[in-house]
């Protein structure tokens, strides 16, 4: 199938599904939850869900700004401005066909006024072994990315204060983000870097120390289900890592609401 | 406690619930977000007339995705309260004093609330479809301009909310 429309239908796809962990573990969270106004926000999500099932709406009315990493294999022979040109295409359609909401605005400080289209998206690319391109895409709702944020720690912080400084920002964030939330984590490199990371982490698996005693010092946090309290302020936590300088230590932080809406799509060479 | 609450509400209504009640709206809810809450605060600064009646009725912090055919809306969830907070407390003096949303308020905003004899409740966050399936009729009452933004009248029927703030301005604690 044509790159643009296999886009199109994953884009279509992940605003009304999402992926079987992220559903997995709102369900184990409803079936553990002992809090009872946690309990009443865990039910009306897992309806939620169903209606969407049911009814093809989408899980939540901000559909959210697309953010693509694009994972250029460097023996694919494929350039920049093709993997660009199919993205922008194909969430286009996704935009239109898949009834987003248009949230998309282009002068951010004056005049605020709607592209139309929810794009431009925001594409970060790397070159990676092979001869595949992957798309990972977030659906990056506001209300969570509005409760994300970095810290420049001291190169000394160590696991102690990347823990502290995450649990702050989770903490600050409260109910604000839709908790129970997803935590992308990303340290080392510079400032923008960690926060690239910080989404890229999504796609990495969640089981390492760190990540763990991240998940449970913010659920030690008590914000619970919509902030309304509770076991589960967050779900999973997935962190990368990347070397840094002698005098830093950059831990950036992504919150992704409980509608952990996501897309991947890999193609084989000569298939783009 | 689990209540329900008739909109537009009479003043005793309010009185009975209290923080950490689940609230079971039915009837007319309006619906506005950030340019919203701007522009009905700058009327009221400037003397002009508002778009519709604030006394008995209740907002709805939102903006919905559009609606397929066959649909009233498309996903129709909250948005974060705490954004109109700036805008909160002159519209509640001026009758716009239940209020539907999510997540924390700032202390003006728990004032003007007291003060008023309001309420804030809390939709559940990202549940979009669920909210839209509770909403029998939509229409545009001002500044469709606004797109997403504008400002709407609803018809809605067992719409689950959570009171966070009560008409005494006690505040839900978890």
């Amino acid at each position: 199938m044509d790159a643009e429309l296999r886009i199109r239908d994953a884009l279509i796809a992940a605003i009304r599904k999402l992926p079987d962990k992220a559903e997995r573990l709102i369900h184990k969270a409803a079936a553990e939850e002992t809090h009872p106004s946690g309990q009443l926000v865990l039910n009306a999500i897992e309806e939620n869900i169903r209606v969407s099932a049911e009814t093809g709406l989408p899980l939540c009315q901000d559909t959210g700004m697309f953010w693509c990493l694009a994972s250029i294999g460097r023996d694919s022979g494929v350039s920049m401005a093709k993997v660009e040109d199919v993205v922008i295409h194909g969430a286009g359609m996704a935009a239109v066909e898949g009834f987003y909401r248009k949230s998309v605005v282009c002068d951010p400080v004056y005049s605020r006024v709607n592209t139309g289209t929810n794009l431009p998206p925001v594409i970060v690319f790397e070159n990676i072994d092979g001869s595949d391109v992957v798309l990972h895409f977030l659906l990056k709702g506001f209300g969570s990315e509005n409760c994300s944020g970095v810290r420049m720690l001291n190169p000394t912080a160590g696991e102690d204060g990347v823990v502290a400084a995450v649990a702050d920002i989770i903490r600050i964030a409260g109910g604000k983000p839709c908790p129970p939330v997803f935590i992308g984590v990303g340290i080392g490199g510079t400032m923008d870097r960690a926060a690239v990371l910080s989404k890229k982490a999504f796609f990495s698996s969640s089981d390492d120390p760190l990540a763990m005693k991240i998940l449970s010092a913010v659920n030690e946090l008590g914000i619970g289900p919509g902030g309304l309290g509770g076991r589960f302020s967050a779900l999973s936590v997935s962190v990368i890592e990347e070397p840094t300088h002698i005098a830093g230590l950059p831990v950036a932080v992504t919150v992704n609401c409980w509608a952990d809406r996501m897309a991947e799509l890999v193609f084989r060479k000569g298939e783009l | 406690m689990r209540r329900k609450l008739d909109l537009p509400y009479v003043e005793d209504d309010l009185l009975a619930i209290e923080p950490g009640d689940e609230v079971i709206l039915s009837g007319t809810l309006y619906v506005g977000r950030d340019q919203v809450h701007k522009r009905l605060f700058d009327a009221i600064n400037e003397g002009r007339p508002l778009p519709f009646d604030f006394q008995g009725n209740a907002i709805y912090y939102m903006g919905p995705s559009p609606a397929p055919d066959g649909f009233v809306l498309g996903a129709a969830g909250p948005t974060t309260s705490m954004r109109m907070d700036p805008f909160t407390p002159l519209l509640a003096d001026h009758g716009l004093k239940v209020i539907v949303g999510k997540g924390p308020r700032t202390k003006p905003v728990v004032e003007a609330i007291a003060r008023t004899g309001g309420l804030y409740l809390q939709a559940y966050g990202g549940c979009g479809a669920l909210y839209s399936s509770r909403i029998l009729q939509a229409e545009t009452v001002a500044y469709p301009e606004l797109g997403p933004e504008a400002l709407l009248r609803l018809t809605i029927h067992d719409f689950p909310v959570f009171c966070l703030i009560d008409s005494r301005g006690q505040e839900y604690i978890r």
